[in-house]
């Protein structure tokens, strides 16, 4: 408990940083920027309580809104990713989700990627029309959520794997 | 009372949700209104203390391009002063700029990929900034200054769709507002210029000094082009910016001496 305690402390913490430092600047062709942050909700421990995924998702939504002055468009999002996870879970792991018996080293490849795909689309979707904040534009919207998606989805894959390695 | 508490303890992550979900949402509207937010900015101590100490490192990596504008900078007031023959109209000079207070800054944290764009400068209340002065560089206007703390304040970028700045062309003196659209940071929109206006493609466009933050003839950018609105009454102007916002380091703050005058005397 203390171990799962102190590695998702560390991990909330070099998120936000790599998060604010790094990849809000990459800027890729003016204005596609990655937000694999939210790693930290998806790979959360699924057996804890509901209510703490959601308070701790608001909490690192409201830092990263702090460090990029947006308002409070991160905190939403993420609120709203942690409260849809056990569906998306049900969804993506099938009874695998319903024994409790989910270790996300372990999972089929295939569903772990419905897994971060739906969790990474259903956030931009969310974080980019609070921050256009304009039905006018819905262009702009479903455009940044598609390319941002397509860049976050590639980026969260590539660090799981390299993550997971490490840790066997 | 007994079915209230069943109810409060069955729903209780969905009320969690939704009460989490509403204040990010209520940021979020205070975020978009001029002002207005209060809590959520970048200008305090952790975030400003991060974002500083990162700078100091990757300042290293542009020294050269910002040494180049420096020392270009350098050049146009040197000849400036150099070729003023007139040491009265040089002094009339200094007097008509004597309002105005400049004081230096570092941008270190720049952002135009968002639709609201804030940056944040190593100033604050202890070199005496305040909200709503005037953001520069030595090519042409950058912001507002918005939240301020101890060592640190937000700027509003004119790159942000909340942001409406008084600017006009410079040959004539029709005024509009610029703003932004959110699609290229190069490019803001000029607009409620009058249709009677001539307007060529590659006039200036500079500051009108209507507001009090930005003293007038500021240069902000050149026509790219421009159309009639919907109602055709007034022109819509793309303008193409002077200053990179991509590259922005050294800026320049703006305090007006007479603004508190002037904000009395509109307000009375």
């Amino acid at each position: 408990m203390n171990n799962l305690l102190s590695v998702n402390s560390v991990r909330f913490i070099v998120l936000v940083l790599i998060q604010v430092l790094i990849f809000n600047n990459i800027n890729f062709l003016g204005y596609i920027n990655p937000y694999p942050y939210i790693l930290f909700i998806a790979f959360f421990p699924v057996k804890s309580n509901r209510a703490i995924i959601i308070l701790l998702g608001f909490l690192l939504g409201i830092i990263i809104d702090m460090f990029l002055d947006s308002g409070g468009i991160n905190a939403a999002a993420c609120v709203f990713i942690a409260y849809a996870r056990p569906l998306i879970l049900k969804f993506s792991f099938g009874t695998m989700y319903e024994h409790h018996n989910i270790k996300f080293g372990a999972v089929d490849f295939g569903s772990k990627i419905t897994y971060i795909t739906l969790l990474v689309v259903l956030h931009h979707i969310i974080l980019f029309s609070l921050e256009i904040f304009s039905l006018s534009k819905i262009i702009l919207v479903i455009q940044k959520t598609l390319f941002s998606s397509i860049f976050t989805i590639l980026l969260s894959i590539i660090i799981t794997i390299i993550f997971s390695r490490k840790s066997k | 009372m007994q079915q209230i508490i069943n109810f409060i303890i069955r729903n209780k992550n969905f009320l969690l949700f939704f009460v989490l979900f509403s204040i990010s949402i209520l940021f979020t509207i205070q975020s978009h209104s001029y002002h207005k937010s209060k809590f959520i900015n970048s200008a305090n101590f952790v975030t400003g203390g991060i974002y500083n100490s990162v700078n100091n490192i990757s300042t290293y990596f542009n020294l050269k391009s910002q040494n180049r504008l420096l020392f270009e900078e350098n050049k146009r007031l040197k000849s400036l002063l150099y070729n003023s023959k007139n040491i009265a109209k040089a002094d009339s000079l200094d007097s008509l700029n004597a309002p105005y207070y400049f004081s230096n800054a570092q941008v270190i944290k720049n952002n135009y990929s968002a639709t609201d764009n804030v940056l944040l400068i190593n100033k604050g209340t202890n070199d005496s900034i305040k909200q709503d002065f005037g953001v520069i560089t030595t090519e042409g206007i950058v912001g507002i200054v918005d939240k301020v703390s101890g060592n640190y304040a937000t700027v509003i970028s004119i790159l942000n769709t909340t942001s409406s700045i008084s600017a006009q062309l410079k040959k004539t003196n029709h005024y509009g507002s610029l703003t932004w659209d959110a699609k290229n940071p190069a490019l803001v929109q000029l607009t409620d210029i009058p249709k009677i206006a001539k307007v060529l493609v590659g006039d200036t466009i500079v500051t009108s000094g209507q507001s009090s933050i930005f003293p007038k003839n500021i240069p902000i950018g050149v026509v790219e082009n421009y159309e009639l609105d919907d109602a055709e009454n007034y022109y819509e102007i793309n303008v193409k910016l002077f200053n990179d916002m991509t590259n922005l380091e050294h800026v320049y703050i703006i305090e007006n001496i007479n603004k508190p005058e002037i904000t009395n005397l509109l307000n009375e």
